[in-house]
């Protein structure tokens, strides 16, 4: 099962490698992993998404929260919540290909961000699946490159 | 506020922690340190190899209790002390390390002896800091100080830049640390330790099973109180031996790999299995799904990620042990449900069966007319000194030997590398021990192969006038692992025959130790006593029946009752 988590941790050097040295360490897999500042500087806030067994989630869940400088960790995907991944795409846009490249992007709510003779770049946000759905449908038209930014997620306010 | 140079911030802080003694060795990035030392209280034992400072700074903490200080210069100073920090790591030993480090804008130059110490020893430690401000100084080693020793205790290492040592820094005052991401759970919740007590009240065969957490939050008494109220048999790991008086009728001695019969089969055969500051290692468990499969499991530890690691727990409680026992104790003192004679009798057939067990395949072992046995050596320790001593061991047969055949009535007379198993272990921690405690007899129980590995601290022992016995049980094998391939490798002694191996009682005296040597079984008893008497290092090379197993053993990935037997 695919979990995704989140870490509040110190902002501190060297934290992100306790992290990431916890699950090479462990043998957990990472799928994602994302990382920036929170509303208080001296605060980061890791997401990341992983898989496995409850007793695998169970354990990373805890093996997280002992790491000192690790505030607090929630299994974001314990109950509702919303997720996000953006990805960048050069897609190969020549003369007969670009009315299509567009009307895909626009399917899916993108935006062309870059634009070259031969390609467009293009920004995608969406679920992970979304994401990867556009990048299914322009793969046949020739990717050149691509860049995600992993899942970034937050649980959904409480509806009373 | 009057201004004192970091060096002298960091003997202060020493001090305030009531540390008297530290075991160090010198180098380019802490000659400051070493400096302010000279000018205080704290004896520096000048160790000869890093790794022997660290695990003697082990040594001192698991007889004590208290945290243990090694100082270590930068780059292979520092590297040199890894593998005892991963020797305390494993067995939650509390201990601050302080390491040089080249001063901070040579950082990240390759700069002479310079490694990344805090990179190297982050899966080895509870926690680490590299101190890259002065301000930051006291305030990061009050901080060490109190994770080291907190919650499941642990190696905390402190790298110290050179320039940041040399730094003028305040010293204020002392306040009880606070950390916000850091609050280790003590007390147990009240719901779970209701639960627990009512289904021990159901339990026909109940087993407690005690590991090393017992020791290190000083619960023996109350376990020991729990067990003899509940009439409740008790085995412990090889880490939890003096949780619970070895020689008490209760006691099934040790489980796992070269656990006793009786306490393997009565594991296997409970119907609740009550773990108590024990993490359900490998070497304990055996076959995982063959472990106490009838058993209902209650698990009491201060990290919550060991509880459910490994084996499935039905009622987890997360606490210090000590706290959690004495919240059971008192819910049994006064629940109106508990009847202490009709518990304590109705455990007798499950005692009697117990007893049986123990009857049939008792701890034992072949006397073969004058060849000395090594468990022989070990019960004439045991007896010699009124099972009184404080035991460090090396690793192998001789630690297995050690903990099977010395009776631990009491908790912290006992160290050995459990979790990692560190060949050159037993002689330095003995050397911390002994600084501890003058007063007390403390023997290394040592193989041939293993005590070569930290030998040199003989010298240590020497200098500081800290009589430590060293017990080789002498095999001319590295025994352990030759017993493996005897039993599962078609006799193939690859890489485990000692074709040279020093004369230990000539190697004694060239130290300026004693070294005494027993070739036949009448002799042991002799050089025994004429150790104990003599007020300096000793050497005992006892040389035993060579190719000698420890039994009873479990089979890497067999069940625990699958044992080869004597
Ligand atoms: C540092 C280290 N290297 C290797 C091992 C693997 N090992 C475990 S027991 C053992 C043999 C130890 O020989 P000795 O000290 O003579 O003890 P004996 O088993 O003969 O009593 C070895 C090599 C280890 N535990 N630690
Ligand atoms: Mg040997």
């Amino acid at each position: 099962m695919k979990h995704t988590i989140s870490v509040l941790l110190q902002n501190k050097p060297g934290v992100l490698s306790r992290v990431t040295g916890l699950f090479s360490g462990r043998g957990f897999n990472i799928e994602s992993l994302s990382v920036a500042e929170t509303l208080e500087p001296s605060i980061s806030c890791l997401t990341l998404v992983t898989r496995g067994d409850e007793a695998i989630i169970e354990q990373i869940t805890k093996q997280l929260h002992k790491l000192i400088d690790v505030i607090k960790v929630t299994d974001i995907s314990d109950s509702e919540y919303v997720e996000r991944e953006m990805v960048l795409i050069r897609v190969k846009a020549e003369a007969q290909t670009r009315a299509e490249v567009l009307r895909v992007i626009d399917i899916f709510r993108g935006k062309v961000v870059d634009v070259s003779p031969k390609s467009y770049a293009v920004e995608v946000t969406g679920s992970a699946s979304k994401v990867q759905a556009i990048i299914d449908i322009l793969r046949p038209i020739g990717i050149q490159e691509i860049v995600r930014t992993g899942t970034i997620a937050m649980a959904r306010a409480s509806k009373k | 506020m009057e201004k004192i140079s970091g060096s002298q911030a960091i003997i202060r802080c020493l001090q305030e922690e009531g540390i008297k003694t530290i075991f160090g060795f010198p180098g380019g990035a802490v000659i400051d340190l070493f400096d302010a030392l000279m000018d205080s209280d704290i004896t520096n034992v000048l160790v000869r190899h890093e790794q022997g400072a660290v695990h003697a700074a082990d040594g001192l903490a698991r007889v004590t209790g208290e945290v243990g200080v090694a100082l270590l210069t930068s780059g292979p100073g520092a590297t040199n002390g890894v593998t005892a920090i991963a020797t305390a790591y494993m067995d939650s030993i509390p201990l601050v390390i302080l390491t040089g480090q080249v001063p901070t804008p040579l950082i990240g130059n390759d700069a002479f002896q310079e490694v990344d110490i805090v990179g190297i020893t982050r899966p080895c430690t509870k926690h680490n800091y590299l101190v890259k401000d002065a301000k930051d100084l006291v305030a990061t080693l009050r901080e060490a100080f109190h994770i080291a020793r907190t919650g499941r205790p642990g190696p905390v290492l402190v790298d110290l830049p050179k320039d940041v040592v040399a730094k003028m820094v305040d010293f204020p005052e002392k306040k009880p640390i606070r950390m916000q991401n850091y609050q280790p759970t003590y007390e147990p919740h009240p719901g779970q330790i209701e639960k627990a007590c009512k289904k021990i009240l159901k339990a026909k065969n109940p087993v407690l099973y005690v590991g090393g957490g017992v020791i290190l939050s000083n619960a023996n008494e109350e376990l020991t109180e729990l067990a003899r109220k509940l009439n409740i048999p008790v085995t412990m790991t090889l880490m939890g031996l003096g949780g619970f008086p070895g020689s008490d009728p209760l006691s099934m001695g040790m489980l796992g790999m070269h656990g006793s019969y009786t306490a393997n089969m009565a594991v296997a055969h409970s119907d609740l299995l009550i773990a108590v500051g024990a993490r359900f290692d490998d070497r304990v468990t055996g076959r995982l799904d063959a472990f106490a499969p009838h058993a209902t499991i209650i698990h009491i530890d201060i990290d919550p990620t060991s509880i459910s690691k490994n084996v499935k727990v039905d009622i987890p409680i997360v606490a210090d042990c000590k706290h959690a026992l004495t919240a059971m104790n008192a819910w049994f003192n006064t629940s109106s449900d508990f009847n202490r004679e009709q518990v304590a009798a109705s455990h007798e057939p499950w005692l009697e069966t117990i007893g049986e067990w123990t009857k049939k395949h008792p701890m034992c072992y072949l006397d073969e007319g004058d060849i000395i046995k090594p468990q022989y050596v070990i019960e004439k320790l045991d007896e010699l000194t009124h099972g009184d001593a404080i035991i460090t061991t090396e690793v192998g047969q001789n630690q297995m030997w050690a903990a099977q055949f010395y009776k631990f009535n009491k908790p912290r007379q006992w160290a050995t590398s459990g979790g990692l198993g560190t060949m050159g272990y037993g002689l330095p921690a003995a050397i911390g021990a002994k600084m501890a405690f003058p007063e007390k007899t403390v023997i290394d129980v040592a193989g041939d192969g293993s005590i070569q590995m930290n030998i040199q601290e003989l010298a240590t022992a020497n200098q500081y006038k800290c009589p430590v016995k060293v017990a080789i049980l002498n095999n001319n094998y590295l025994g352990m692992v030759r017993q493996w391939q005897e039993l599962f490798y078609n006799k193939r002694y690859a890489g485990t025959v000692m074709e040279v191996t020093p004369d230990f009682v000539m190697l004694a005296q060239a130290y300026g130790a004693v070294g005494l040597r027993a070739t036949k079984k009448s002799e042991v008893e002799a050089v025994i006593k004429e150790a104990l008497a003599t007020d300096n290092t000793v050497i005992m090379d006892f040389v035993i029946a060579r190719e000698e197993c420890v039994f009873p053993m479990v089979p890497a990935g067999k069940a625990t009752t699958e044992m080869l037997l004597v």
